[in-house]
């Protein structure tokens, strides 16, 4: 059922998050009889991938494919699972107890769960380029947001660089509907298609290749690739105007109204880290990644990971960590309504089976050095407006890891939280100290993890000892 | 920028930006019905008032920040349009009591 509030203060199990990994956790969770909360930001369930699938303007099956409407069936289950959908929900908070903090129309409430199932998803990594701040810049994941929720598409001069696997994906649903894209600047580096070849057999048993292949070869033969890319720039007066960029030493100017970029997706990793979920770096990722058991367990007793939140698959992997994650909470909490749902090794056997061929495409699309760790006067906090160049001085005065950081220059400090520029500052300051990413560290992430007002945090219902510790006579 | 898919046969919502009469459709977010209109909707930063545009739509860069019906700093990609909403396109910092 879909819910205005939490109806109850304490849940077997809370799910955050109502993507893949969060519609099937919920929904085998629910199923087996445990009280299941699902939470989510959004106005409809979905996530990014499947978003907005119950509210789409674009009904004809064919614009967005099959793998879009395989969400609504999701959908579906969830909805008649028994499990209590909360849209327009942020959660702000979650502490090792797994007490949640969750705004929703504009009022906080705290609720508690047994089990918490984090199913956040990732979000666009960094893409630090001069101009990236332009009015008319955006991620190729925005444009596709937007198309899905609200039929636009893109209409001025358009271009879209970067790479990956989503990258294609979308440049071929927006030329499908109708939208404009003038020229594609691709920039997976050439040594990569070696580096990978190793890893060439698994994938050719991935259900992603057909697809994968099929898109490039239609989106290639509507509009100009223009592949080896090493360098891009935006410039123009107070908005995008013009797009530059080099291949093979050689620079080349393109007039641009709009400029989507995207180079992979990230884990999400505010909500986990706040909570003192342990990550690591990933090597071959380049971002951090949760530190998981085979349940999807995390290092905080009673919170699990599933989809991209642990670590990018893609979202039929999401699907089946959700499934795993949600097993595991029914096997602690009530054993026996463990027989209906499939056994724990048919779900790993799934999860391995879709998880196939994923480290060919994680170093294929390995973005490029210059690419993440941005020089002079580009900007890499967003919010604070603080560029490489500020970043490197304060390093050189004494700056030693993006927490030190904050003290010299706020980076991390304004709205965003660091989601846009926390990796950029990692790997700039292990760059620049010649150190890992893992010795510099990240942001100490800490509730609330999304801006709340100070209004809605007095507001909070308060126990006598809370109100006794601030307030005199 | 952007432009509607012709097929698109959401019902229309009438909504005000710094006062015009916009026309969104119905399950539009704040930002994607300001992208839409055709408006210069750039707000201005907190920090040196540079102009900006929505930049990931999917709630976590904040570059989308809009007044609306009379609060600051909401994330406009993440509010739907509602009749009448009035929405303000924020210029610099949250002003104090809105």
């Amino acid at each position: 059922m879909t819910s205005n509030r939490p109806m109850r203060d304490e849940y077997d199990v809370a799910v955050i998050g109502a993507g893949p990994a969060g519609l099937a956790a919920a929904s085998l969770s629910a199923q087996s009889g445990l009280s299941t909360l699902l939470l989510d930001e959004n106005q409809g369930p979905g996530g990014q991938v499947w978003r907005a699938v119950t509210s789409t303007p674009l009904k004809q099956t064919r614009l967005l494919g099959d793998d879009y409407w395989a969400g609504s069936k999701l959908v579906e289950e969830v909805r008649a699972s028994g499990a209590e959908i909360l849209q327009g929900a942020t959660v702000w908070s979650l502490d090792p107890h797994l007490e949640l903090g969750i705004s929703v129309g504009g009022g906080s409430q705290f609720i508690r769960a047994r089990r918490v199932i984090l199913a956040t998803g990732a979000l666009e990594r960094p893409f630090p380029i001069p101009g990236w701040t332009l009015p008319g810049v955006m991620t190729a994941g925005a444009a596709q947001t937007v198309l899905k929720s609200s039929g636009l598409v893109p209409s001025g001069k358009t271009v879209v660089a970067g790479q990956g696997p989503l990258f294609w994906l979308l440049t071929a649903q927006i030329l499908r509907m109708g939208g404009q894209i003038d020229l594609i600047l691709d920039t997976t580096q050439r040594l990569n298609y070696l580096r990978a070849l190793p890893h060439a057999a698994a994938f050719l048993r991935s259900p992603y290749l057909l697809k994968g292949l099929a898109m490039m070869r239609e989106v290639r033969s509507k509009v100009r690739v223009v592949s080896g890319v090493t360098k891009i720039a935006a410039s123009g007066d107070g908005r995008l105007e013009r797009v530059t960029y080099e291949v093979r030493g050689r620079s080349a100017t393109a007039p641009a109204d709009l400029l989507l970029l995207h180079q992979g997706v990230v884990p999400n990793v505010n909500l986990a880290m706040s909570a003192g979920v342990k990550h690591q770096w990933d090597e071959i990722q380049l971002c951090w990644v949760p530190v998981l058991d085979s349940n999807c367990g995390t290092s905080v007793d009673g919170i699990a990971i599933a989809g991209d939140g642990a670590g990018i698959a893609g979202v039929l992997a999401a699907v089946a960590r959700g499934r795993i994650a949600a097993r595991a909470a029914v096997e602690a909490l009530k054993p026996e309504a463990g027989a209906k749902a499939p056994s724990m090794d048919t779900l790993r056997a799934a999860l391995a089976k879709v998880e196939r061929g994923r480290r060919f495409l994680d170093v294929l699309f390995q973005p490029p050095k210059q690419f993440r760790i941005p020089e002079g006067d580009t900007v890499v906090c967003r919010c604070e407006e603080v560029t490489a160049q500020d970043i490197l001085d304060s390093v050189a005065i004494g700056a030693t890891g993006p927490n030190q950081l904050k003290a010299y220059r706020r980076t991390g400090m304004g709205p965003c939280q660091g989601r846009l520029c926390g990796l950029t500052v990692t790997e700039l300051m292990a760059d620049a100290r010649g150190k890992t990413p893992e010795e510099i560290g990240y942001y100490r992430l800490r509730a609330p993890v999304k801006p709340i007002t100070l209004s809605e945090l007095a507001s909070l219902p308060k126990d006598e000892s809370a109100t006794k510790a601030v307030v005199r006579g | 920028m952007f432009k509607r898919f012709d097929g698109d046969a959401r019902q229309p919502v009438e909504i005000f930006v710094d006062g015009r009469p916009v026309m969104a459709r119905e399950g539009d977010t704040v930002s994607a019905a300001l992208l839409a209109s055709g408006l210069d909707v750039r707000r201005q930063t907190a920090v040196s008032g540079a102009p900006r545009l929505p930049y990931c739509m999917m709630g976590v860069c904040f570059d989308c920040l809009v007044t609306i019906d009379g609060m600051g700093n909401r994330q406009g990609c993440l509010v739907p349009v509602r009749p009448g909403m009035q929405v303000e396109i924020q210029k610099g910092k949250r002003e104090i009591g809105r």
